[in-house]
């Protein structure tokens, strides 16, 4: 079995871009069947991966490697380890929905397909890069159809929240790009090698001095695509203006991808900086998952609702990942699988809502539960899911948390659970004020219940919702030995230097910018 | 110092020079003969296209040759036809997006072509140079040919205004690198940048105040001609001004050639006083970039917005050149290779838009454009990133290469700078495809007429521009194998 999965299904979407693009723009119907029959083969295509998967080594499987710009030791490096599979079939499974929910999108049908597409591949690759030059490749590439997706096809604001989103995550990720040439520099300074090779840097032993200031450059980039509380400020801006699937991929995908550069980048490579930064992390995503619940609770626009709702269920997942345990970050995968389909359930949901009212405001629906009951059915397994009822996806994640937060760190543990309570208290009463009660519009009275494509979109999300809740290990046992080891590794090298806890603040003055003086001057193949 | 056995005086080594300056005499003399009228002169362009693919054939013979002639006054190395190349591939693409241009403004005169190919000769002989003359004299012949391409629109009042302006301040800040290069001259007894380099090292690496002045003099006179704030205030009025394929020339061209002039002077004459002018230059890297963004984010006219552009990659090259390792020379090699493809696709795009007399020029003339040409739309994104950049385009790898050679010298500061630089430029150049993309069209747009000529340079830069982007390799090895022969 040599076919280079990852490699497929990275670059298929584009394949399928170069097909659309010979597609005159007049068929819309062929090119959304074309787009979304892509998608389909790209999750197909990815299952493998869930089967094949050896649950027993840490290693990263599946692993391409090819070399790219050998000047700099970059390479084509492909490969997943349980940390990432999820999120890979994740993107591979959401991709299609939400092309399906799209398809009532009528104007550029071409240009929003191909942009779809693209994202595909930025979000698979960024992934499964093992190259951090890759990674930073794909991390940057999936801003711009992202963008366009929501500045074209999106609400009244659209170009300010489309510009702002670009903006946001842009300034967070050129530090990282620098802290990712600081890391390359130190590397070759250690081996004299030049790579850009994740597991190769996951072995250099850096001074904490050093670290921080790393940490630092790449906390920027993943607090804000989390995004953690108080650079949460694009993520409801572009939530709201967004199309229905700009918001499903951005909730069920993109935000994703902070939390994973966490426990990709930051753990590993700067595990004394993690553990001095756990204070000011879990402060921040107390506030967080307070704060978004708070502010969820009084919106008046559907959307924005589930978009605060995120920067709390968010939270949870960064102290789940700061909790240094295997339950914490397990439970913190988990919770990012969950919260994906979860919440971009919910968008789907308020994007059907719309569909038929043209409107998000929660005063005026009301009493839909008799007229639409297959919807109101859907939708209530989806809230119970996002609060995290027993049975459902999200219980685990959350519990897992909880097990994790509270085994290491009781304060936060025990402030941070109050969040909890408030999402149960603010879906809920969402969901009454939605679906109970009288009808009080006129309109309400002749709403028609959830086509068949509707069900298409919603019944997949659905069954894994089922299954994650009832049966997690089948997810939990593929994280097992890659998590385990990461913990390892972080544990290693946090134990090699055992004053780390005494150096939680390092002397912000001195030598402000340190100075890495990297290489001496005399090789000459530059 | 270069071995005296190929010290000669060797008339081969100049022939890619003597090859456009034939043929710029060539087109001169029939466009005189030539009976018909000015806007049906196409074998002028056509001619002076095949002088450029000459030369860049017979410089392409020398690769891998170094090469000591006149006495030492003229150098081919790896490094000097590097820039060759691009100053070459600048002139031909400016050729190429100018045919059809020249036609539509009513300036097709033969002089505009010759001009081209002679202000090429003075970049290369800037590039080529090793001593400070003839780099002096490589900048007067490529500065008073564009003095006069600027104002090459006879009947516009901006286009005066822009030439007399940029001839003025030009002319002055010619005065500065003269008397600095006297200076130097003073202080050493040469002109040779090796025999500069020798005499600094006899002191010890101390600088006399003499010398000093002189290195200060060269810095501004030079600094004026890459427009590196804060000798940048023509560059917004002469690139409004100048016919709009002369600015995508010139600010290419002459920036390159600036940086081919200074970082020989500069990595070889003054390469052992590093720590005497890298301050200096470290504040005018700040300056550039952050003048350059921030003004720009601020204009409505798209040539004044790419004006303000091109100082701020002025700023990001000077990064390079602050940190002043061997990487930072392949790093300036690469981005103006880069910058080439961006800078020139964005102009073509620009002119394809406009219409006679240079109307539509406002951003906002772009609004709906996705619609209407969708296909030039791409386009002009793809140039708009790159030069944001954003992977996968040339700009972004031409942008890590710059910040990784200021972080292995250890500028993280500097490289921080640049990087929130970068982001603010985002800003503006997002406008552009809001305006595209994300608004509705404000006017008519005309139906397309692409001419075969500019179709080419636009497909030229767009495979250069993603080329450079996503497989880079090749190209950065050439960068890398043309590094200068420091000390």
């Amino acid at each position: 079995m040599n076919l280079p999965i990852l490699t497929l299904i990275t670059f298929l979407p584009i394949v399928g871009v170069i097909l659309i693009l010979s597609i005159d723009s007049r068929h819309k119907e062929l090119i959304r069947v074309t787009s979304l029959l892509v998608s389909i083969v790209v999750f197909l295509i990815s299952l493998p991966l869930y089967f094949i998967f050896d649950t027993n080594t840490y290693d990263m499987q599946f692993v391409e490697k090819l070399r790219w710009i050998p000047s700099f030791g970059i390479s084509y490096h492909l490969g997943i380890d349980g940390i990432s599979l999820f999120l890979v079939l994740l993107t591979t499974f959401i991709t299609p929905i939400t092309i399906l929910a799209s398809w009532h999108v009528e104007r550029n049908v071409k240009e929003y397909m191909i942009a779809m597409l693209v994202l595909e591949t930025g979000m698979v690759g960024v992934f499964v890069s093992l190259d951090v030059f890759l990674f930073y490749v794909f991390w940057e590439l999936m801003l711009i159809p992202m963008y366009l997706i929501i500045g074209i096809w999106g609400g009244q604001r659209r170009i300010y929240a489309a510009v702002k989103f670009f903006i946001y995550t842009m300034a967070g990720s050129v530090f990282m790009l620098l802290a990712i040439i600081g890391l390359f520099f130190l590397n070759y300074r250690a081996t004299g090698e030049y790579t850009f090779n994740l597991l190769e840097f996951y072995r250099m032993d850096i001074s904490y001095a050093v670290q921080f200031w790393l940490f630092l450059a790449f906390f920027m980039a993943f607090a804000i695509k989390v995004p953690m509380f108080p650079l949460h400020t694009w993520l409801p801006d572009a939530h709201v203006e967004a199309p229905t699937a700009g918001s499903v991929i951005l909730a069920g995908v993109l935000l994703k991808m902070g939390t994973y550069g966490f426990v990709r980048f930051c753990l590993p490579l700067f595990p004394e900086a993690s553990h001095a930064f756990i204070p000011v992390i879990s402060w921040m995503a107390i506030v967080g998952i307070i704060y978004g619940a708070l502010v969820a609770m009084v919106q008046e626009d559907l959307k924005k609702l589930v978009a605060y709702s995120s920067v709390s269920h968010l939270g949870f997942v960064m102290m789940g990942i700061f909790a240094f345990n295997i339950q914490g970050i397990e439970g913190g995968i988990t919770q990012m699988i969950n919260h994906g389909l979860s919440t971009g359930a919910l968008f789907l949901i308020v994007g059907m809502l719309y569909e038929r009212r043209h409107t998000r405001l929660i005063s005026d629906y009301g009493g839909l539960t008799k007229q639409i009951p297959v919807f109101a059915t859907l939708f209530m397994i989806v809230t119970f899911s996002s609060i995290g009822l027993p049975g459902l996806n999200g219980f685990v994640g959350e519990f897992l948390i909880l097990v994790g937060m509270f085994k290491s760190r009781i304060l936060y543990a025990s402030i941070a659970t109050s969040g909890i309570i408030l999402a149960a208290v603010y879906m809920l009463w969402m969901f009454q004020r939605v679906m109970f009660q009288n009808i009080t519009h006129e309109e309400n009275k002749t709403l028609k219940d959830v086509s068949k494509r509707e069900l298409a979109v919603m019944i997949p999300i659905l069954l894994v919702i089922f299954w994650i809740g009832i049966y997690p290990n089948a997810f939990l046992r593929k994280m097992d030995s890659s998590v385990k080891h990461l913990l390892e590794q972080v544990e290693r090298k946090v134990l090699v230097t055992p004053n780390i806890q005494k150096q939680d603040n390092p002397d912000l003055h001195d030598n402000s910018i340190p100075k890495i003086d990297i290489v001496p001057e005399k090789e000459t193949e530059w | 110092m270069p071995n005296t056995s190929i010290m000669t005086f060797n008339i081969l080594s100049i022939l890619p020079v003597l090859i456009l300056a034939g043929f710029g005499m060539m087109v001169l003399v029939v466009d005189v003969l030539s009976s018909r009228k000015m806007g049906e002169k196409n074998f002028l362009a056509y001619l002076s296209l095949i002088g450029v693919v000459i030369a860049a054939f017979l410089s392409k013979n020398f690769t891998g040759t170094t090469l000591f002639s006149f006495y030492g006054a003229y150098t081919i190395d790896n490094y000097s036809l590097f820039f060759q190349f691009v100053f070459l591939l600048c002139a031909g693409l400016t050729i190429l997006i100018s045919k059809n241009y020249v036609q539509r403004e009513n300036i097709n005169y033969g002089e505009y072509y010759t001009l081209i190919l002679f202000s090429t000769i003075g970049m290369i002989l800037m590039a080529s140079g090793a001593d400070l003359l003839n780099i002096f004299i490589g900048l007067e012949i490529m500065s008073i040919s564009i003095y006069i391409l600027v104002g090459m629109k006879r009947t516009r009042l901006t286009s005066n205004e822009a030439s007399l302006k940029y001839f003025l301040l030009g002319a002055f800040s010619t005065g500065f690198l003269l008397y600095g290069i006297a200076l130097v001259y003073g202080a050493t007894g040469t002109i040779s940048l090796r025999q500069i380099a020798v005499f600094i090292a006899g002191k010890g690496g101390v600088l006399d105040p003499l010398l000093l002045a002189g290195m200060g003099l060269i810095i501004v006179g030079i600094g004026f001609k890459i427009a590196s704030a804060p000798f940048h205030a023509w560059v917004p009025d002469v690139y409004e001004g100048a016919p709009t394929a002369i600015t995508a020339f010139m600010a290419v061209g002459p920036k390159a050639a600036g940086f081919a002039a200074f970082l020989r002077i500069f990595f070889i004459a003054f390469g052992q006083v590093h720590q005497d002018w890298e301050k200096i230059i470290w504040i005018l890297a700040v300056l550039t970039m952050t003048t350059g963004n921030i003004i720009a984010l601020i204009q409505t006219n798209i040539k004044r917005m790419l004006a303000y552009s091109s100082i701020a990659h002025a700023g990001y090259l000077l990064i390079a050149l602050v940190a002043a390792n061997n990487m930072s020379v392949s790093a300036i090699l690469f981005y103006l290779l880069a910058y080439l493809f961006m800078n020139i696709g964005a102009f073509a795009i620009v002119i394809v838009i406009s219409q006679k007399e240079d109307s539509f020029l406002k951003i906002s003339d772009f609004s709906g454009l996705a619609y209407k040409h969708p296909r030039l739309a791409i386009a002009m994104t793809l140039f708009l990133l790159s030069m944001a950049g954003i992977p996968p385009t040339a700009g972004f790898v031409g942008k890590f290469y710059i910040f990784s050679s200021a972080i292995k010298s250890g500028y993280v500061l500097l490289a921080i700078i640049g990087v929130i630089n970068s982001v603010i430029a985002v800003f503006y150049y997002l406008r552009v495809t809001v305006a595209m993309y994300m608004r509705g069209p404000e006017r008519e747009f005309q139906p397309l007429t692409l001419s075969p000529f500019i179709f080419v340079a636009i497909i030229i830069s767009i495979i250069g521009t993603i080329q450079l982007g996503i497989f880079p390799a090749k190209v950065l090895e050439i960068a890398q194998r043309s590094i200068l022969l420091l000390r």
